[in-house]
């Protein structure tokens, strides 16, 4: 086992994905020889050159449409999305045609493509570059949605993205490239739509994902201090969700909450909090809480924006009042 | 020397009152008499007043606490004077307006007073102190009691299951989650300790069918009064075996009598038929001790008072009034009293000492035309008596049909106290006064 960061992880994946099957090749906004926004692809472009690793102008339905296209006529394009912000722009891409050629088609077309987004707040990018809009593309049947939490997931993750026949969107947070976790020194897959539980506990289950499980590993730490165990699951896939052991160990602590940075209107918390309600009613013993961001436009202060965006004293907070 | 004040019991089966609003806030003068706070029973809200005068130096539970019947509440003295501050009551804590909402501004006004909470009835709290949480941060609107309100226990999903799987009745678990909600670990907590299962238990719901609602149907939220009333008379008729005598009372004299002492008494005062039965069944009682009393496992008591209990018809239900030592009192004096008490009762401003302590109760519609009907024990007592309608009737005297004034009454006993034959002989008595009204002054 190594411990790697989050960048090593997934530039791992890529190359090891890269040299395993020709047809797959990278595609966006300075990915090339710049080497990627944050640094991810830094040497492939000399390593696989102009073919494979294509650098395009800043148009992001011209990016998404062509990995649509390529994908469908058989090669396995990923395609990058310098912040998942910029997705709005290729909307119709990636909720209303890449999610639907097969099915629309009769099953004639796979869409096998990946697409790399940087998604979440906290390095004062303003308003429109900070969103967590994960729910959004979540919402729809036919796009598979990732974001993994820690480097081994990521890989391990982003690899199976890669040899997945369906569209995926896979969303990487700004503030975890840093990240460091050990990862196996072996090669090794993990399945796409699997929960996690990512630390053990009796007394409070917490939900989450991505930048979420940073802060709850954290509270968790600290809450543990104070004699409260908390479990942590990890969706780590938001579609198809996973809520087998979200159920299992809610049905063990009877009390949850629910952490993820976006907006806590029709957000991911509201859909896990449902799917309790309605399939462990009966082991339900207080109101399950959702941790989420402030319902504004991310501010560019950094002090407003750190109050804006969840924080561990929120989650700390939101897990003794659901054990009162 | 500070005067503590502790929750008034109001009834026998009164555990616990709500304290729903301060009238006197700390620092604030107060007479003897002035009324400190008001509290809420599932039967009526009542004005507390303060046995002392002085200052009000102490609020030792918040508005809307629930509070034991004897703990203390406030402490009234002279001003600056110390307190030695009494063991503060224990109270539940009721759910506080959630703090979280602050954050949505558009949202965070008071959630509206549940329409089921609001009942129409005044004898239910008025939705005054809700209004006032607005204005002031401080008073907290008067929650509904902790683990039972409108028949309704507050408690998790998983406390209902483990209660229903485990046949524990929940409105008997105390609850320790926020608001008095009942969670997992009470019910563990009454499971290790033995709680009364529900089977055991009468259920005021028990005999409800299945009922399919359709549009054309009017869903009506009970009042708590209603429920009270329901739980109680649901205990009393399935644990107590009444039985019934019923006699028929001639009442040519005390009808003759009433108008000629109603002629010398102003419109507000006049005697009615109830109060010349009131004085004849508190005289009859004293000669059946066994009917003024209450059974206690394998003891009968026979109280040492005769306070005859009216029900009053109020918005909502009915409340039974109590004039104490009725066996004493002149007719004048009893009907002032009831027509007192009956009077806040249907003002939703019942005193604690006007519907405690009756021995025997009474109920009476005779102003309805009824022939006769049978009432159901209030308990802990061992008898009722169903007063009916006065009625000119023809009668058969001396082979003659004429016409007279009859009026039935019906007595139901508790036949774990009592037999037939004491009961036919008491309403026998009974008539000894009715018939003769003049006994009754003499």
């Amino acid at each position: 086992m190594a411990k790697i960061t989050m960048r090593e992880a997934i530039s791992q994946a890529l190359m090891e994905e890269m040299d395993r099957d020709p047809a797959v090749f990278i595609i966006g906004e300075e990915v090339g020889v710049w080497g990627g926004t944050y640094a991810v692809t830094k040497g492939f472009y000399d390593k696989y050159g102009p073919d494979r690793i294509k650098d395009t102008p800043i148009a992001e339905n011209a990016i998404i449409g062509a990995a649509i296209g390529a994908a469908m006529v058989g090669q396995r394009p990923i395609a990058e999305l310098m912040t998942i912000n910029f997705a709005f722009s290729a909307m119709d891409y990636i909720v209303n045609q890449a999610p639907k050629l097969h099915y629309m088609f009769g099953g004639q077309f796979k869409v096998p493509m990946v697409i790399r987004a940087v998604g979440g707040g906290g390095r004062q990018l303003g308003a429109t570059h900070s969103q967590t809009p994960d729910a959004i593309f979540a919402h729809f049947p036919g796009l598979k949605v990732v974001s993994p939490g820690t480097p081994e997931d990521a890989k391990g993750l982003l690899k199976s993205a890669i040899r997945s026949n369906d569209p995926i969107l896979f969303i990487e947070h700004a503030t975890m490239y840093q990240v460091r976790g050990d990862v196996p020194d072996e090669e090794y897959l993990i399945p796409i739509g699997k929960s996690k539980v990512q630390r053990a506990g009796k007394d409070v289950t917490i939900v989450t994902y991505c930048k979420g499980l940073e802060l709850s590993m954290k509270a968790a730490e600290d809450l543990a201090k104070e004699g409260i165990e908390v479990e942590i699951v990890d969706l780590r896939t938001l579609r198809p969700l996973d809520m087998e052991p979200v159920l299992e160990s809610f049905k063990k602590t009877n009390r949850a909450v629910v952490v993820e940075e976006g907006w806590k209107s029709y957000g991911v918390g509201s859909e896990i909090v449902s799917r309790i309600y309605e399939e462990a009613f009966d082991f339900v013993d207080a109101p399950i809480i959702r941790v989420a961001q402030k319902e504004v436009p991310l501010p560019y202060n950094r002090t407003l924006e750190q109050a804006a965006l969840p924080q561990v004293p929120d989650i700390i907070a939101a897990v003794k009042e659901v054990l009162k | 020397m500070p005067e503590t004040i502790n929750m008034p019991k109001l009834g026998f089966d009164m555990a616990e009152g709500t304290l729903i609003r301060w009238v006197k806030q700390v620092g604030e003068n107060i007479n003897k008499g002035d009324v400190l706070a008001e509290i809420e029973t599932d039967k009526a809200t009542v004005e507390v007043e303060s046995p002392a005068s002085g200052v009000v130096l102490q609020h030792m539970v918040d508005q809307g606490a629930v509070v034991p019947v004897n703990a203390p509440i406030a402490v009234v003295g002279n001003a600056g004077e110390k307190v030695d501050a009494p063991a503060a009551a224990p109270q539940k804590t009721e759910s506080k307006p959630d703090e979280k909402q602050a954050e949505q501004p558009a949202d965070s006004s008071q959630p509206p007073p549940k329409a089921d909470e609001k009942p129409a009835t005044p004898l239910t709290p008025a939705a005054a102190p809700v209004a006032q949480t607005k204005s002031t941060p401080q008073p907290e609107p008067p929650a509904p009691a902790a683990t039972e309100t409108d028949g309704h226990v507050k408690a998790s999903p998983l406390a209902k299951k483990i209660a229903r799987d485990n046949k524990v009745d929940l409105s008997h678990v105390q609850g320790t989650g926020p608001g008095g909600r009942v969670v997992r670990k009470d019910v563990e907590a009454a499971l290790s300790s033995g709680q009364p299962s529900a089977a055991s238990r009468p259920s005021t719901t028990a005999a409800s069918a299945q009922v399919n609602v359709t549009q054309e149907d009017q869903v009506i939220q009970t009042t708590k009064l209603r429920q009270a009333i329901g739980r109680r008379l649901v205990e009393s008729k399935q644990a107590i075996p009444h039985f019934y005598v019923t006699h028929e009372y001639k009442m040519d004299a005390l009808m003759a009598m009433r108008k000629q002492a109603n002629e010398y008494l102003p419109d507000n005062e006049k005697l009615s038929v109830n109060d010349f039965i009131l004085k004849a069944v508190a005289l009859t009682l004293r000669q059946f001790p066994n009917l003024n009393a209450t059974i206690k496992g394998t003891e009968v008591i026979q109280f040492g008072h005769v306070n005859v209990g009216v029900a009053v018809t109020v918005t909502g239900g009915l409340m039974t009034v109590v004039v104490k030592d009725t066996d004493q009192k002149m007719l004048r004096q009893i009907s002032a009293e009831v027509k007192t008490m009956a009077g806040r009762a249907r003002e939703g401003k019942v005193k604690p000492d006007d519907v405690d302590g009756s021995t025997f109760s009474t109920s009476n519609l005779g102003m309805y035309d009824v022939e006769d009907f049978i009432a159901i024990i209030n308990p802990p007592e061992a008898a009722i008596l169903a007063i009916s309608s006065a009625r000119e009737v023809p009668v058969v005297e001396n082979g003659e049909i004429k016409p007279g004034w009859r009026m039935k009454a019906t007595v139901s006993v508790d036949h774990r106290v009592s037999d037939g034959a004491e009961a036919a002989q008491f309403m026998q008595k009974l008539a000894e006064f009715l018939e003769n009204p003049v006994r009754m002054l003499v």
